[in-house]
């Protein structure tokens, strides 16, 4: 996979939890701006993590797994996909047991 | 700050947005707890994955574990690591996802997208059918 590995892994989780949107119907892609709205405050918050984490040689990137594009001060682009891909996984997850237990309440329900 | 020290406060401070801020108390539900420990699951895989290969390697100096070594992998389990990655990341994860499904709870409580509402399951399973 070479430079590619990382983003490989992410599409991997993309496969593995995206099945769900289709059998177990969980509605989570159909409901896009809720998705992002979710997502985003997640996203803002481990961007800036990151950026301090990978300044401080907390963790850093085997350059032979990742592309190389940066997409922010010192953060790889497939560090900001794991930030979006992760929590619609979660998100997947949720509603995919939800599907299967209707009678499980969250909090949103009317 | 090392990576042991911000990931416990991300967590805490992901339950405590959690009960106070969007006032869901996603973490005293049955259903999140259910849903993380599928999510944990593949969490390790996944991180296993990405410590294991080397893709991302860790300072000794900010997790619990040592230094991810140079030409071998890290251990599988022991020496503040699970499945090859530090538990710092499960703390990490454990905040990622209480943050994330309290906030599409809280959007969908508000009345963004609340609907389509999720299910029912496509296929039931075969002990549920004819009932």
């Amino acid at each position: 996979m070479g430079k590619f590995s990382y983003i490989a892994v992410l599409v991997g989780c993309l496969l593995g939890s995206g099945w769900l949107e289709i059998v177990l119907r969980t509605r989570v892609y159909r409901r896009t701006l809720r998705l992002a709205l979710s997502i985003i405050p997640v996203l803002v918050i481990l961007t800036i993590w990151d950026i301090y984490a990978i300044s401080q040689g907390h963790w850093k990137f085997d350059p032979r797994y990742v592309t190389g594009i940066i997409a922010v001060v010192n953060v790889p682009i497939e560090e900001i996909l794991f930030f979006i891909v992760i929590p619609i996984c979660a998100v997947l997850t949720l509603e995919g047991v939800r599907s299967t237990k209707p009678k499980w309440l969250v909090g949103d329900e009317k | 700050m090392t990576y042991t020290q911000i990931a416990l406060v991300a967590a805490v401070l992901a339950v405590l947005i959690d009960i106070y801020v969007l006032r869901i108390a996603i973490t005293k539900k049955r259903i999140f707890w259910a849903s993380y420990s599928i999510i944990i699951f593949f969490q390790l895989i996944t991180n296993g994955i990405l410590t294991g290969a080397g893709i991302v390697e860790y300072s000794g100096a900010k997790i619990i574990g040592s230094d991810t070594p140079i030409s071998s992998r890290p251990p599988f389990i022991g020496d503040g690591r699970i499945a090859y990655a530090p538990v710092e990341d499960l703390i990490f994860g454990f905040a990622l996802v209480v943050l994330t499904l309290s906030m599409w709870i809280w959007l969908g409580k508000r009345g963004v997208q609340r609907e389509p509402l999720a299910g029912p399951p496509r296929f039931k399973p075969s002990w549920k059918r004819n009932r």
